[in-house]
Formats: C-alpha cells, structure tokens, sequence
C-alpha cells in the first residue's frame, strides 16, 4: 500500500480546504435549503397539500438535500481541480511518483467528503423542519454516497477540459441546474404530461433522487434496481473517461 | 561512473507541429553540477519537461539513475527534485504545508514530513515564515521556498530551471553557496539559467542547446579553453585621442579615458600595460567587457542561426 501515503495526504489537502472556506462551502448550503425548506414547505407547501400522499414538505426533504449534495460534491472538484491546474501546482502531482488513480481518488474523495458534509447539515436542518426519518438507511447511504461519487467525477472531468474560469460554471449554470430543478426535487413526474414524463425519464438525476426519496420515504417514480443500475452505469463510464484523461494528459501536459 | 541521467535520441513535436527537440542525446554523471544552456525556446524547458514528466516525448529514452521513464516511471520520479521557471506552490497554502505535502506526494509519513520539511526550510532561512500564506512572501523567499520542496523527498537529482531569475544580486550568491553545499554532500544538479556567470561558477559541466539540438557538450574547463582571446575595459589616467597601437593586441577607443582590449591568451595583459605605459598611458582600472561564457555562448549561438531563405521576385 505504498499509495496510501499520498492518497491520504490529497484527501487531507482537499477536506482542509473546504473547512478552512466554510463560509463558502458548507454555509450557504444551509442557508438556501433553510429557505427552500421555509418557503416550498411551510408556506407554498400548506397551499399545495400533499404529493404522492405525502405532506409536501415531507417530500421535497429528501430531493433538497440530495440537490445540495450533487451541486457540492460537483463544485468542491471542479472548482479545486481546475484551480490547481490555473495555479500550476498540478506539476506538484505530476512529477511525484503518484499514479493517476490516486490523483483521481483524492480529488473524488474530497468531492464526496464535501457532499456528504453539506449533505448531513442540509439533513440536518430538514429533520428541524419535519417528522423525516430513514425508511432504509441503507438505501440513503448508498444513494449518498454513490450520488457524490458520480458527480465529483463529472466535476473532474469539466476541470480537466477547462480552459478558464467560465469554462468551470457552464456545465452548473446551464446542464447541472436545469436537470436537478427537472429531476423531481419539488413534484412527482406523474403529474407530468406523458409526453413529459417520457422525457424527465432520460434525465439521470430522477433516478438519483427518486431512489434517495425511497429510502427515506418508501416512494419513487421509479425502479429502485433501475436507478441503481443507472447510476452505477455512469460512474463507471466516468471513472474510465477520467483515467483516460489523465493517462493522455489532457489539458495537463503539453 | 553511474549516470545520473541519459538522454537518447530524443525527440518533441508540439500539437501545431512545432519541433522542439531534434533528437537530443544527452549524459549527466552522478555527483555532477551540469549547466543546460540554450537561448529561449532553444529546448532546454522542454528537455526538462520530459524528464520531470511534465511534457510527452514524442520518441526517444530517458533514463534517470538507471530508471527509465517508460518502464520504471516511478522509480524515476522517486529520484527527481524539480524547481521550475515559474512559480507553481498552492498561494493560499503556508508554507509549512506545502513542503509537508509535497513529502507526502513522495510517501513520506506526515510526521517525518514535518521532520524533513523543518530541516528544508531552515536550510533555506524560511523556518520563521513557515505558518506564512505563500502569495505574500518576497520574490527571493518563493524561489527559495520551491528549492525547499524540491528537497522535501531527498531526491538524488536536483533538476534546477532559472532558480535566481529575478532575485537580487545577495540572495543569489547565498542560494549558490546552498546549491554548492548540497552537490557536494552528493545531490547531482542540473541547472539552466540565463546568468552565463552563475553557470561558469557553479558548473563543471555543460550542455549547450540550439534549435533543439546540442551544439556543445563537454567539461565547463575544456569549452573555456578554446577562448583564445578576452575582452576588456581599460580606464586610463590622461586621456587619448585615438586608439593606441600595440603590436599583438587590438585596440579601441570608447571614449577619450576608456579603451577596450582584446588580449590573447597566448600574450596575456600584463605585457599590454607595460607597452602601454611605455606610451605614457597610464591604467587605472580594468574589468572583464564580458563573461567568458558569454562570449561562447554566443559564437555557438551565432554559428547555428539558421540562413534567412531569400525570396524570389
């Protein structure tokens, strides 16, 4: 286990830096998901009634904190690694005797210990606002932890191809927002058109919701073994993608 | 003697088609302090990119220390220190953990990194800014603290890229008095450098790149020896009004207290005084009009400028 050493000194590098800028990593995660929480829930919320036979706070918890967890774990890589790349300390990396995988698996883990972190204060402060407990704690481990996985990797995979700053709040702003607002966080796709629904179905971040909403609420507008199958799918074509990049040198070597 | 480094017949093109590197070959021996020079974009970053696993080659091998960078890429690595041309460490980081860091990229325990990376940076005179953010440290503090990290892992080849680019004359001598203490505790050194004169003090060594190729690879006291002749400045007491004549030397006037003489070795300057005394000049003062290795340098820089191609009407 001769990589252990450097992988743990990446991990370390990465979850001190999202601790020491808290204020801008974990705070205002907490802040807008207290709003949603506020506003959707106890206001909009008593007016919409129920979803799925569910209160409607109850069941937006689930798909609010899981939201915190993919923008979190996916800015903490993206923004870190391609700052890394901008501020040329990536060669501390490359000339060091550290394969590519642990480069990959630091900068992931730091991703997911970020995403977790945000995702268990966002919790957090949803059990203040409701009576939400695990249904299959299991499952919502699982979901987390997978969810924050597969989307650190997309966040490497756009700081690799970056070229500048923009290139860093393209895929958030205009892919990652829209298909997270699109993924059930807020409704059932079965209030949808079927048209639509057809369409919401394409979209990746249903299934990671919908299974995260079952584990914690025992409901989902779709197969559990579908979304996990999914998923998994994603990850492991990312996780290749990613090693490719490396292994070319990508956006880091000339 | 073991090799530090062996270079063979390597090679760059760049994407745009750009070809850096010619089919270098290149040794270095162990225990050395060798001079890469090379005017700018000559090839010398890329040489050093490839053996710091910065740059792709396109063909040839590398070998560091035996290792070759192809099959034993990490054996390699383990062996090289870099300190690049620009400044490259974490600015929001202190400088304690970026050495800390650096060691453990290397697989060394965070607490003999700790060990190590005190030792590195009060050999450096940075153990007092060690609780300091990087990006408000001097230009000659961040110089120094890249040669600090470059150490954190003992490596057996130091691999210096214009390390006192920009830092004043002081720090200069102070960092080269460290990197003679350091060659000659065992560490080989490998330096470019645009100051020929650093080169000339520090190195024993040299290669010289062109175009991407090496024009000049031999021992620093071989390739001086083939100046035949040096050129110096000559303040005198009385003034002249043309150059003085003396057989064997070339003279010129500069102005009416300033001469310039291009003595050969062979005649040396002391008989360029006494005949020049004998006309009742009178030297009052003398410096070298440029370093000797300047003078080289730029012959065999001249001597490989390619041959502007003349249109046809």
């Amino acid at each position: 286990m001769r990589h252990l050493i450097p992988l743990q000194t990446i991990l370390f590098k990465e979850i001190h830096r999202f601790i020491r800028i808290w204020p801008q990593t974990v705070l205002p995660a907490a802040i807008t998901t207290s709003l949603y929480f506020l506003i959707f829930g106890g206001l909009i919320g008593r007016q919409i009634g129920s979803m799925a036979g569910m209160p409607y706070l109850d069941y937006i918890v689930p798909g609010v904190v899981l939201m915190s967890v993919i923008t979190n774990a996916y800015s903490n890589v993206v923004s870190s690694f391609y700052s890394t790349k901008f501020q040329r300390h990536i060669e501390e990396l490359l000339i060091a005797p550290v394969p590519n995988w642990v480069i990959l698996a630091g900068y992931v883990g730091g991703g997911i210990a970020r995403g977790l972190a945000v995702g268990v204060v966002v919790g957090g402060i949803g059990v203040l606002f409701t009576h939400v407990h695990p249904f299959h704690p299991w499952i919502v481990a699982a979901i987390l932890l997978l969810t924050a996985t597969l989307l650190s990797l997309a966040g490497f995979i756009n700081a690799i191809y970056a070229n500048s700053f923009d290139d860093i709040s393209i895929v958030p702003n205009f892919v990652l927002t829209p298909l997270v607002y699109l993924g059930g966080v807020f409704y059932s796709i079965d209030l949808l058109p079927e048209f639509w629904r057809k369409i919401s179905l394409g979209n990746p971040i249903l299934y990671m919701i919908n299974a995260f909403r079952y584990g914690f609420l025992g409901i989902s507008d779709v197969r559990i073994d579908v979304a996990f199958g999914i998923i998994g799918g994603a990850i492991l074509m990312l996780l290749v993608w990613a090693l490719v990049l490396l292994r070319r040198g990508t956006g880091l070597k000339s | 003697m073991t090799q530090a480094l062996s270079i063979r017949a390597l090679r760059k093109i760049y994407k745009n088609g750009f070809e850096a590197l010619r089919g270098i070959d290149l040794d270095v021996q162990a225990g050395d302090f060798f001079a890469l020079l090379g005017p700018n974009g000559a090839g010398k970053s890329t040489t050093i990119g490839i053996i710091s696993s910065l740059v792709n080659k396109t063909s040839g091998v590398v070998e560091v220390f035996g290792h070759s960078l192809d099959r034993e890429r990490e054996a390699a690595k383990r062996c090289i220190g870099l300190v690049p041309q620009e400044i490259n460490f974490n600015q929001f980081e202190t400088v304690l953990n970026i050495v800390v860091n650096q060691a453990g990229f290397y697989g060394i325990r965070r607490r003999e990194a700790r060990i190590r990376a005190e030792e590195c940076l009060r050999q450096l005179a940075l153990w007092d800014k060690r609780n300091t953010v990087s990006r408000t440290l001097s230009g000659g503090m961040k110089r120094r603290l890249m040669i600090a990290r470059a150490l954190a892992h003992s490596p057996r080849l130091l691999i210096l890229d214009e390390p006192t680019a920009g830092v004043d004359l002081e720090i200069r001598r102070s960092m080269w008095d460290f990197l003679r203490r350091i060659n000659r505790e065992g560490t080989t050194i490998i330096l470019t450098t645009h100051y020929l004169e650093e080169a000339e003090n520090l190195c024993r060594h040299i290669a010289i790149i062109n175009h991407g190729r090496i024009v000049e690879h031999s021992r620093m006291g071989d390739l001086l020896a083939r100046l035949h002749t040096s050129r110096y400045i000559l303040e005198i007491a009385n003034s002249v009004d043309r150059a003085p004549v003396v057989a064997g030397y070339r003279l010129e006037r500069l102005d009416e207290r300033t001469l310039a003489a291009e003595v050969p070795a062979e005649l040396g300057i002391h008989r360029l005084f006494k005949a020049l005394a004998e006309q009742g000049i009178e030297v009052i003062a003398l410096r070298n009009a440029a370093n000797r290795l300047e003078q080289l340098f730029v012959d065999l820089v001249e001597s490989q400028r390619p041959v502007p191609v003349r249109k046809s009407a």
